[in-house]
């Protein structure tokens, strides 16, 4: 295989692997505050219990997103080196003011928030938490914003090849921006509400019944149910936006080869990249017209129109796109289902007491089903991405620069290498983050503390305290 | 020419100010987090604890000045930023997963199963060591060129060890900084142990820069360049004999001067940092690039600078204010 491809796969599972961890800190940073500043209020401990075993996993989460990003802002000049002096003059103070604004307010504040409780001010460690929490959605606004931008570009001009800006509002607010950057968010509070719903729903079946955990599931559920709806709003005019300006993708995701007005919407087809057709298909008529055009008999343009005259294909892989979006909107559409579901049950009044039957009215089944559901955040966020992504190819930046020309002259055989070691060390990390996080659940559930192993000798026993 | 009032010549001046100021925050800072991992295997488990907690709330942002070394690098000087990374693609990404092991390990070796703490306490070495190693290797590559030949690897071997057992130095001051008792008297050992590979480091370096490059020679051995710059080989050497002998005496009854170790490790770094970004001012890729032919279009380094004069001195804040926070002998790191 040549360095292209390989390095395509590089980049692509270095920042999937990386994407996984900001999803979690992004929203689980203001579930904390959101747990810190209700014990500040209430003085219930339940709520320092919640934040206090939730505190780990963000910890946990944030130095796998730390390690992994810092591989990110490597690949762009080890593989990429012709992203940057194409579009340097775009990118580069966007990923400036990601560091100075955003990288370093949360790695400083972080060790305040994680081992500062004893030593400052109870105010002082709620903003350290707020701190954090806000610098995460930073680095999220100002990576989507160039993210965005590499979509639906403007406010730049080409001087010899070279984008120079013109217009710093028009490229920050870009068209796509608002709807990536908000469709995001709230891709991480979903993330981080299943992930909250699912490992609670675990304590409890193995019988960790404190009110710390209840309510964090009750939170979690809460919030999902009210979240996913928006989403799904929000992910449809995402979708608009998308087919004013780049059809081809849309297109793409609805698997349509010619343009067709009344175009059905395609809940299974095997889209067929060669022969340029579907098989197997099973539609709802005049559906997906409907949806993007709000007109049973709207014209939905075909994948057919985006081939040059001389032959060259300028609308992505079809059957991949089409794949990526339908796990994407399945997952939501499930998430929907699980969530609503389980504030009914929820909600319901218990037939002596009349009170709300609250986490108790879940019943094992339901909550083995949240177990289920734990990590569906990140099916949802990478298949989303990977629609967006490969939905943008051929181009890197949207009609400015295709990924081709930005590849680095490497020999094949070196990206190979690292792409393997890459490979196996996330492999082995991401079983042990995810068995850590059961392990860490086990652990709360017996109620036991944090272990350190701390040197026999009473002596030294008393001079160590455990580190955490 | 070449007058500052000329925005192509001082944005560019001034962004290699600020990544040299930056790679040299970070050099020292996670130099002494880095030396810390190095040291591990010499510790029993108590004293990891100790060694971890007295990194505990600094190391991520101590890495955050590599982010924004490369980002400057990335962002100001696009063009060499890809011609030094392909050349050094194989080390960059021994230290990638160098930094990704260590980084993770600090959290699993708290949280993971007990039975499975030792095995995370090695992925600590092994990263630091990864790390350390990558970086000295890319050091020597750099001073030599950039270009694999066989002298120039043996040459970035070399400084690989070197830089490796320098941060390991700096890695015992700090730890003699920072804790007290027997871990400290073992400390004062370490430091002593690791100089060397600082004085040959530096050595090593200052011999080679002028015999790679005609160019470097004569900006040092040049009249009255000379003159000026003798002081900086001469502060060095007072640096090294006081920190030699310090150490023989150490620790000081009431923890006097416990800090002075630590603080003429970074002053000596800075030196030799300066006599380094003096040699090969104005190349950014040695011999081949300047700053300002690689530099991106002047509007755009204009919007970083901008933001860079009002958030810069933020961080410098902050960071002091977290060290504060933080001071005195480590203890308990705990979650509450
Ligand atoms: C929990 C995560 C999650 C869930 C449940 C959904 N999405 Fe999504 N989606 C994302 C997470 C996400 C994302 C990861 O945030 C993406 C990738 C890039 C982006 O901007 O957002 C995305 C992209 C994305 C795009 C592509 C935008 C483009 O062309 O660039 C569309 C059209 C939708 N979404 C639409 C939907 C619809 C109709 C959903 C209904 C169920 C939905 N999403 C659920
Ligand atoms: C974090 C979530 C993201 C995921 C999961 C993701 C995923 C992907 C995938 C799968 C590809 C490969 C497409 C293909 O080759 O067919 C890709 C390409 C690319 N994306 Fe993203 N992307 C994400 C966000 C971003 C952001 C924020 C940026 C820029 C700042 C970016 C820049 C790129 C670049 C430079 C490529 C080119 C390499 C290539 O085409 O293979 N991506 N991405
Ligand atoms: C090519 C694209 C990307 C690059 C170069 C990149 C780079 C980085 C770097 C260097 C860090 C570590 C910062 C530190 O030292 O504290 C980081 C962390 C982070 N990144 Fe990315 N990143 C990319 C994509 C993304 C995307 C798509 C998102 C979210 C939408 C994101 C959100 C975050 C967040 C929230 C953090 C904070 C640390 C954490 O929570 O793990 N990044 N990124």
């Amino acid at each position: 295989m040549d360095a292209f491809i390989l390095s395509r796969i590089q980049f692509a599972a270095n920042i999937s692997f990386h994407i996984l961890f900001p999803t979690i800190t992004i929203a689980l940073g203001w579930v904390l505050l959101y747990f810190r500043v209700r014990f500040n209020f209430s003085k219930d401990p339940k709520w320092m219990e919640a934040y206090g075993f939730w505190v780990k996993i963000f910890a946990l989460s944030f130095a796998m997103g730390v390690v992994s990003g810092i591989t990110m802002s490597f690949q762009f000049g080890t593989n990429w080196p012709g992203f940057m002096e194409i579009v340097g003059n775009i990118a580069g103070p966007l990923l400036a003011y990601e560091v100075m604004t955003a990288f370093f307010l949360e790695a400083v504040f972080l060790g305040i928030m994680l081992f500062g409780a004893r030593r400052v001010k109870p105010w002082v460690h709620t903003t350290a938490t707020f701190l954090v929490a806000f610098g995460t959605s930073m680095s999220a606004f100002w990576i989507i914003v160039l993210n965005s931008w590499m979509h639906t570009p403007q406010g730049y001009e080409m001087i010899d090849g070279v984008a120079h800006a013109t217009d710093w509002w028009a490229i920050v607010f870009n068209p796509s921006m608002p709807y990536r950057f908000a469709h995001m968010m709230l891709a991480s509070f979903l993330t981080v509400s299943f992930l909250i719903a699912g490992i609670s729903a675990f304590r409890l079946l193995i019988g960790g019944h404190t009110n710390g955990v209840k309510s964090a599931l009750r939170t979690a559920i809460t919030a999902a149910a009210l979240l996913i709806p928006l989403q799904i709003y929000l992910g449809d005019l995402h979708g608009l936006n998308t087919k004013e300006y780049q059809p081809a993708k849309v297109a793409a995701m609805e698997g349509i080869w010619e343009t067709e007005s009344g175009a059905p919407l395609l809940l299974f087809a095997l889209p067929d990249n060669e022969a340029r057709e579907n098989h197997f298909e099973i539609g709802i008529p005049k559906l997906a017209s409907f949806i993007l055009t709000h007109d049973w008999n709207g014209e939905i343009k075909g994948l057919n129109e985006f081939v040059a005259d001389d032959g060259t294909i300028l609308h992505p892989p079809v059957d991949k796109v089409f794949w990526s979006f339908r796990v994407m909107v399945g997952t939501g559409v499930l998430m929907l289902f699980v969530s609503w579901a389980s504030v009914a049950l929820m909600l319901r009044r218990d037939p002596v007491t009349g009170a709300r039957r609250g986490t108790a009215g879940l019943a094992r089944p339901v909550l083995y089903g949240l177990v289920a559901m734990t990590f569906s955040g990140w099916l949802a966020t990478l298949a989303g991405w990977y629609t967006t992504e490969i939905g943008r190819q051929p181009w890197l930046v949207q009609g400015v620069l295709t990924t081709e020309m930005a590849v680095a002259d490497v020999p094949g055989a070196m990206v190979a290498s690292t792409l393997i070691a890459y490979l196996i060390v996330y492999a082995i990390l991401l079983t042990a983050y995810m068995s850590a996080i059961f392990y860490l659940a086990r652990k709360a559930a017996r109620g036991e503390p944090i272990r350190t192993r701390v040197d026999p000798s009473p002596k030294a026993q008393a001079a160590v305290l455990p580190a955490e | 020419m070449n007058t500052f009032g000329d925005p192509t010549i001082w944005l560019p001046f001034a962004f290699a100010i600020l990544m040299g100021v930056s790679i040299l925050i970070y050099v020292i800072l996670d130099g002494f987090d880095l030396g810390v991992g190095l040291l591990f295997p010499f510790a029993d488990a108590g004293e990891k604890d100790k060694m971890i907690a007295s990194i505990g709330p600094f190391w991520d942002a101590n890495e955050t000045w590599l982010v924004l070394a490369v980002g400057i690098l990335l962002v100001a000087f696009p063009a060499a930023h890809g011609q030094i990374l392909t050349a050094l693609y194989l080390p960059v990404a021994v230290m990638l997963i160098g930094l990704i092991m260590r980084g993770v390990a600090f959290e699993f070796r708290a949280k993971a199963p007990l039975d499975h703490k030792t095995r995370w306490d090695w992925t600590f070495f092994a990263g630091s060591l990864m790390t350390s190693l990558s970086q000295g290797f890319m050091l020597g590559m750099y001073v030599m060129g950039l270009t694999w030949t066989l002298p120039h690897v043996g040459f970035a071997l070399l400084t690989a060890v070197f830089l490796t057992v320098g941060y390991s130095f700096i890695g015992a001051t700090w730890i003699l900084h920072k804790t007290e008792g027997y871990l400290q008297m073992k400390s004062v050992d370490w430091a002593k142990g690791g100089i060397w590979g600082l004085v040959l480091g530096i050595a090593a370096i200052s011999l080679a820069t002028p015999y790679v490059s005609d160019r470097i020679f004569d900006k040092w051995f040049s009249f009255p360049e000379a003159l000026w710059l003798a002081p900086l080989p001469v502060f060095s050497t007072v640096l090294i004999v006081w920190l030699w002998r310090m150490l023989q005496a150490m620790p000081y009854p009431d923890d006097r001067l416990s800090w002075a170790p630590f603080a003429a490790a970074t002053a000596l770094w800075t030196s030799a940092f300066g006599g380094m970004a003096y040699s090969f001012y104005p190349y950014v890729v040695p011999e081949k690039l300047t700053i300002y032919e690689s530099a991106s279009a002047p509007e755009s380094l204009f919007i970083i600078l901008i933001g860079t004069v009002f958030v810069l001195p933020t961080i410098m804040g902050y960071t002091v204010l977290s060290y504060f926070i933080f001071r005195g002998k480590a203890s308990d790191l705990r979650y509450d």
